[in-house]
């Protein structure tokens, strides 16, 4: 019996990215149906009553949801290409790291196109510091995962497409804080899955436009 | 070679009762170390430098942090009584609520007793709803984990000795709009305490435990069980709750002391190492 597998998710969402790029590592086909956020359709909110928020991924009828719960599901259910390491101490360093990227990365990021002044500021400084314990953790490894792409960088890498918006919005670079972690990203931008899950950089400037506009944010 | 297992701690924190749990359940020994969060300590400083937050478990020698991370790791190391499922949908359906509950029980609840006023009252609203989402996922089923307790059970028990707290400070019963939660809430707590009364001891293996180390560590499992009880049922263990608990489990004669911190409540696993507890044949805690 063939496998049905539908990914319910937006373009823009570096949360459905992760799910887009462990689908295409493990190999797995799917259906794709972008959602249109504005306007949430009867199928999403059935699939996820609780959050009401993508990506969800729906397995032979059956849902499950919040981006890094659904990449370990996929790890476990198609079992080529590992994405966890096999070791549970390593594995629990892996669910640590991608635990930070949720409560750092993405929490100050959005602050720094949501915010202004002063808040704002606080934003870019936590967002940064965020991004430098990453690059320590790095260190001179090609990526999180050691020799091979990984759990925490398929957690990271997502955001890398935002980062030319939060820069512009708040007025800096990322580089010049974190060259290795930029170079860790470009590195992965050279893998197949990632590069062809991953928006682009320009669109999700426009798109952090619209949504400025929309929240009244100047 | 024995397994060295600390736990950085505080008797109050639902996310330490989450290791503590998980710990007995698999009946690792442990040491158990009480923080002080408002002075933290330099090796909980080295052990967590990111978060600098308990639960820590040490792991002979390697840390790992975030109480969830926690029991999964807990779950992976020793496979007896496993507290996740085996199949992947069920297990990525445990690992939902219990982010949930991290998201929605927590900050709700906190909130209850840090804001007043309106806010106070949308927190009181949220958190009810929260409960009752979980009360429908429970339905009918004995446990979050089905017939058994398990992972969601885990996550979410801590918080029910915290209840009593919202209640005053958000005036409201958690009782009366979610009693099946309450229900299944108290029967875990029984459960706890009703392992501690299935253990009792021969009078051959009473005389052997002052004697024997083995014995006095296997005592020492069901001594933090019982303690587990008592912090989830009664919502506190005072040092006289302690003594009548291990004085239940393990009849000794005369005074004995409980390597405590100096507060008025005891950390849930009473120091195992000290070779000076065997005094003349009987156990000195």
């Amino acid at each position: 019996m063939l496998d049905e597998v539908i990914l319910l998710d937006a373009y823009f969402s570096m949360f459905g990215m992760r799910v887009r790029i462990a689908l295409a590592e493990k190999g797995v086909e799917y259906e794709y149906r972008e959602q249109n956020l504005l306007n949430k359709g009867q199928y999403l909110l059935e699939m996820n009553p609780i959050h009401k928020k993508i990506p969800v991924l729906i397995h032979n009828g059956k849902p499950i949801c919040e981006s890094l719960i659904i990449v370990e599901y996929i790890d476990e259910v198609w079992k080529n290409n590992p994405l966890l390491p096999s070791d549970p101490y390593q594995r629990a360093q892996a669910r640590f790291w991608a635990d930070f990227i949720d409560k750092k990365v993405n929490d100050a990021g959005k602050r720094i196109w949501y915010m202004k002044g002063e808040q704002q500021q606080a934003a870019k400084e936590e967002f940064i510091e965020a991004l430098q314990l990453l690059e320590t953790e790095l260190g001179d490894k090609p990526y999180f995962g050691g020799d091979k792409f990984g759990f925490v960088d398929l957690a990271l890498i997502p955001f890398y497409c935002w980062f030319h918006a939060y820069e512009t919005f708040g007025n800096f670079s990322t580089e010049e804080h974190c060259p290795k972690l930029i170079e860790w990203a470009e590195r992965c931008e050279k893998i197949e899955s990632v590069s062809k899950s991953l928006a682009c950089p320009i669109k999700v400037y426009e798109f952090v436009l619209i949504l400025k506009k929309k929240y009244g944010v100047k | 070679m024995l397994d060295e297992v600390i736990l950085l701690d505080a008797y109050f924190s639902m996310f330490g009762m989450r290791v503590r749990i998980a710990l007995a359940e698999k009946g690792v020994e442990y040491e158990y170390r009480e923080q002080n969060l408002l002075n933290k300590g330099q090796y909980l400083l080295d052990m967590n430098p990111i978060h600098k937050k308990i639960p820590v478990l040490i792991h002979n020698g390697k840390p790992i942090c975030e109480s969830l991370i926690i029991v999964e790791y807990i779950d992976e190391v020793w496979k007896n009584n496993p507290l996740l499922p085996s199949d992947p949908y069920q297990r990525a359906q445990a690992r939902f609520w219990a982010d949930f509950i991290d998201k929605k029980v927590n900050d709700t609840g906190k909130r209850i007793w840090y804001l007043k006023g309106e806010q106070q009252q949308a927190a009181k609203e949220e958190f009810i709803n929260a409960l009752q989402l979980l009360e429908t996922e429970l339905g009918d089923k004995p446990y979050f984990g089905g017939d058994k307790f398990g992972f969601v059970d885990l996550a979410l028990i801590p918080f029910y000795c915290w209840f009593h707290a919202y209640e005053t400070f958000g005036n409201f019963s958690t009782e009366e709009h979610c009693p099946k939660l309450i229900e299944w809430a108290e029967r875990m707590a029984e459960e706890l305490e009703n392992k501690l009364r299935a253990f009792s001891l021969t009078e051959e293996e009473k005389n052997e435990i002052s004697l024997v180390a083995g014995d006095i560590h296997r005592s020492m499992k069901e001594c933090t069980r019982s303690l587990l009880g008592k912090i989830c049922g009664n919502k506190r263990a005072n040092f006289t709750g302690l003594r009548k608990t291990i004085c239940f489990i393990w009849p000794t004669e005369g005074p004995f002391s409980i390597r405590g911190m100096g507060y008025n409540y005891y950390p849930v696993c009473v120091h195992p190492k000290d070779k000076n507890m065997v005094k003349d044949g009987k156990m000195d805690l």
